[in-house]
């Protein structure tokens, strides 16, 4: 395989029912930058039936082509003709790095796209830069330029580790929503769209689909949610919780307690954090009126940005915050809710 | 019907992990257990042995003491255990991991594969896929409702926003939610009869299409550039601040942040 026929930095732009996943535009964004330090161009694929709409979308958010894979087969996600479409892209322009979001369809598309074209995958990266491999030189080893290196957590994110893929193309990576930055839009763009189809025929690997179901919204697992707010005895009150209420909902969050808000009869044990109750890695994690108790911070230490709020300048959760407050829950919490629900309204 | 279910032995990652001096796991030096996901693979099948009839096989690829997570499995009420374990195997990515098993399971018959979803070390998610791939079976991923209907199987495949109620001919594979069900225990009976049952072992030799330049660290088109126990994060900042300022200066972090 010669490797240098691969350029490009490819992007898998995901759409449900004709709406673009936010991912889409956040691997733009990063897929932009790696470009620039490649000196090459930025390419969402996108794939779907009757999707064409979509690509000036993609424009705006920096794409420089939009290769366009559009048939009725495509309608509803299938890892086959999905599958298909992707590898088929991959082999006829021949990207060097191809990255997908990482969510419940790219982590089922990734892996079958990249076992197809023979290529490694990187799972679930929270970090992708241009470097070398090895990083240092190592003697009787050839030192490869401008490899994609991919840092991922691993081990229930007791372990940071950083990968390559020298001899293979695509440097294929999946990346999880919300961490990559997209660009500020480009207005006005207008897509450079390629179309390609490499025709789709059913055979024994197209599934039916026998039925769609949207989710009725039950109750909260903590342990899925990407934002907690939770508290702790300084809350006061179960009526009290509504403040917290207030700030989960307007950051799309969900609110959880720890030991002492289940003693107290306040909040089911369900949504109790810790040691005896579950342990949580939300992408933030706020203790309010929660003291830091080792067994509550033993279940939400890992929580990717802690923000803390007490009225006691001692207490040990702030050992663990990135952000520490000392003063009033009752009145930063309201104050702080009111701030972003202005912030949000702007944007 | 027949089934095989592929596990996997995993550290129990709350306990700490170790690493070998070439930035691999030392998976030798840790507690193992039996990958949840993949355990409530196998409670799908054998729930399907029960209803309609089955004979389910086991089989996982790993060192030999993974011989232990087999055991557990026939303890549970598998029928057949298979260990894949070869020096030459070691170090595999996911693309390597796969090629084995499928090199594996291509000796075997079967109607229906079930894999994990994804194991609790790696987190890829990866390997199912992969096998489903390379042994050109229909896939479906993240399953959290498993039936058989003649012979097909329909599955309630997990989406962020809901499910697709999936269905797809024999023979398939299917990789299996946690939430799919509630694993049974193993039996005393069960437990003793596992340590009657013989374990096949199989290595290299016993793969079948599969290239050497495919196996093992050497195989791997993913390499490890470095890897790195987590570093504890200390303290951050704590200020004392009146509200207004306390807002305006959580806002700020937000802001650089790219939260809002």
């Amino acid at each position: 395989m010669g490797l240098e026929e691969y350029k490009g930095v490819f992007v898998f732009a995901q759409q449900v029912d004709g709406v673009l996943n936010g991912v889409a535009f956040e691997l733009l964004g990063k897929g932009k930058e790696l470009a620039e330090k490649l000196g090459t161009e930025v390419t969402a694929v996108l794939v779907g039936s009757d999707v064409k709409g979509l690509a000036d979308e993609l424009a705006v958010y920096g794409a420089d082509k939009v290769i366009l894979v559009d048939d009725p087969e495509l309608k509803n996600y299938r890892t086959e003709p999905y599958a298909h479409a992707l590898a088929s892209v991959i082999n006829e322009f021949k990207p060097e790095i191809m990255l997908v979001g990482a969510t419940a369809i790219g982590r089922d598309l990734g892996p079958t796209v990249s076992a197809r074209v023979q290529t490694g995958l990187t799972a679930d990266c929270t970090v992708l830069e241009i470097g070398d491999f090895p990083i240092n030189p190592i003697p009787n080893q050839e030192q490869k330029h401008n490899q994609l290196l991919m840092t991922r957590p691993a081990f229930g994110g007791n372990t940071i580790a950083t990968i390559a893929c020298p001899d293979n193309r695509p440097q294929m990576a999946t990346v999880r929503p919300g961490v990559m930055q997209k660009i500020a839009p480009i207005k006005d763009a207008k897509a450079n769209i390629v179309e390609f189809n490499p025709g789709f025929t059913p055979n024994n690997r197209y599934v039916e689909i026998v039925d769609i179901v949207k989710a009725v919204k039950n109750t909260a697992n903590i342990m899925d949610a990407k934002i907690l707010v939770s508290g702790g005895r300084g809350v006061g009150s179960k009526e009290n919780f509504q403040l917290l209420e207030d700030l989960a909902e307007v950051l799309g969050g969900t609110v959880s307690c720890s030991r002492a808000v289940v003693e107290n009869g306040w909040l089911p044990v369900d949504l109790q954090v810790g040691q005896t109750g579950k342990t949580v890695r939300p992408q933030i994690y706020f203790a309010i009126g929660i003291s830091g108790a080792i067994q509550h911070v033993a279940g939400m230490e890992d929580s990717d940005l802690i923000i803390a709020i007490n009225k006691d300048e001692d207490a040990p959760i702030f050992d663990v915050a990135d952000y520490g407050l000392v003063g009033d829950l009752n009145k930063i919490v309201p104050a702080l809710t009111k701030a972003l629900k202005e912030a949000m309204a702007e944007n | 019907m027949k089934i095989i279910v592929c596990v996997k032995q995993v550290p129990d990652t709350k306990g700490g992990v170790k690493f070998n001096p070439d930035g691999t796991l030392d998976r030798a030096a840790m507690l193992t257990i039996m990958n949840p996901d993949d355990k409530a693979g196998l409670e799908a099948a054998l729930r399907l042995k029960d209803e309609y009839g089955a004979e389910v096989t086991v089989l996982t690829m790993g060192l030999p003491k993974a011989d232990e997570v087999l055991r557990e499995a026939l303890a549970m009420g598998a029928d057949k255990g298979i260990l894949v374990t070869d020096r030459v195997l070691g170090g595999a990515d996911t693309w390597a991991t796969s090629t084995t098993i499928a090199g594996a399971i291509r000796n075997l018959e079967y109607d229906l594969i079930i894999t994990g979803r994804q194991a609790i070390d790696g987190d890829t998610a990866q390997v199912g896929p992969q096998i489903a791939e390379h042994l050109q079976l229909p896939v479906i991923s993240y399953a959290q409702d498993i039936k058989v209907e003649g012979d097909s199987v329909i599955v309630q495949r997990q989406y962020e926003d809901g499910y697709h109620v999936v269905k797809a001919k024999m023979p398939c594979l299917i990789t299996a939610l946690s939430e799919l069900n509630e694993p049974r225990y193993m039996t005393p009976g069960g437990i003793f009869d596992a340590f009657d049952k013989e374990v096949t072992v199989w290595g290299r030799a016993n793969l079948v299409d599969v290239d050497d330049s495919n196996l093992g660290l050497k195989g791997s088109p993913t390499k490890i550039a470095k890897a790195s126990d987590k570093v504890r994060k200390g303290a951050g900042e704590k200020v004392v601040l009146d509200t207004d300022e306390a807002v305006a200066y959580l806002m700020g972090k937000f802001k650089e942040k790219h939260i809002i």
